[in-house]
């Protein structure tokens, strides 16, 4: 699988750190994130979720987080892939790998990774609950909003 | 001229489909094919606000020009991860 990728199998961490570790002798740290279905959300007690993506752009999004992180971390790798479809609890929607020569860019890279997910990258997820169903809805999606990627860098360097 | 309409998340469960077919007059920017759309689907139009839109699968603004055969999204807030 690409190391931005979106896809209806389930995620492996450890294929994904794999894939990504290639040339690695300069690393010295690698930051790792999973997303997990979790059976509860405000209040509510989910049976399980739904992903669906533009799945072209979703692709692109991730590749546009990538060359954000370059520009601002130069050694830092990054990959992320997300699952889209039915999931259940437990199961994971998104994994995120940063290798980095030290820890502080792998995990700032991989915080920044999931913060800019959540602002840009067209996918969403339908919440299956006790008693009924509803599209979640998150972020306006704008790439070029300057406000949010500075946010996104203020979680990640905090 | 012909374009695709893709819709995603509420916005496709309130139009019925994810996928349409319309044909607009040239020349046509996004706002033409949503004026076109929630003319059609009124109940669409919530979503002027706070949806994002994407010209053959690239994020662009609504005066973006579109050309016979492009692909048109519009996009709800995101919520993956």
């Amino acid at each position: 699988m690409p190391l931005a990728a979106v896809t209806r199998d389930p995620l492996d961490l450890q294929t994904l750190a794999r894939d990504l570790a290639n040339d690695s002798s300069g690393d010295g740290a690698v930051a790792t994130f999973t997303g997990l279905v979790r059976n509860h959300n405000k209040g509510r007690t989910v049976h399980f979720l739904e992903y669906e993506a533009y799945e072209p752009l979703a692709v692109r999004a991730f590749e546009r987080i990538v060359n954000e992180i370059l520009e601002t971390w130069p050694a830092v790798r990054v990959g992320m892939q997300h699952r889209i479809g039915r999931l259940e609890i437990g199961e994971a929607s998104i994994i995120i790998v940063a290798a980095s020569p030290h820890r502080g860019d792998a995990f700032a890279a991989c915080r920044y990774a999931i913060e800019r997910v959540k602002q840009i990258v067209p996918i969403w997820k339908r919440e299956h609950f006790e008693g009924g169903d509803v599209w979640l809805e998150g972020a306006t999606a704008d790439p070029d909003d300057e406000q949010a990627k500075l946010a996104a860098y203020g979680i990640a360097c905090a | 001229m012909r374009v695709t309409v893709r819709l995603f998340a509420r916005l496709r469960d309130l139009a019925g489909s994810g996928d349409l077919i319309r044909d607009v007059e040239a020349p046509a920017t996004v706002e033409t094919v949503w004026q076109s759309l929630t003319a059609e689907m009124p109940a669409l139009r919530e979503y002027e606000a706070t949806m994002s839109v994407a010209v053959n699968a690239e994020y662009a603004r609504m005066g973006a020009a579109v050309h016979d055969g492009d692909e048109v999204a519009f996009l709800p807030p995101v919520s993956g991860g």
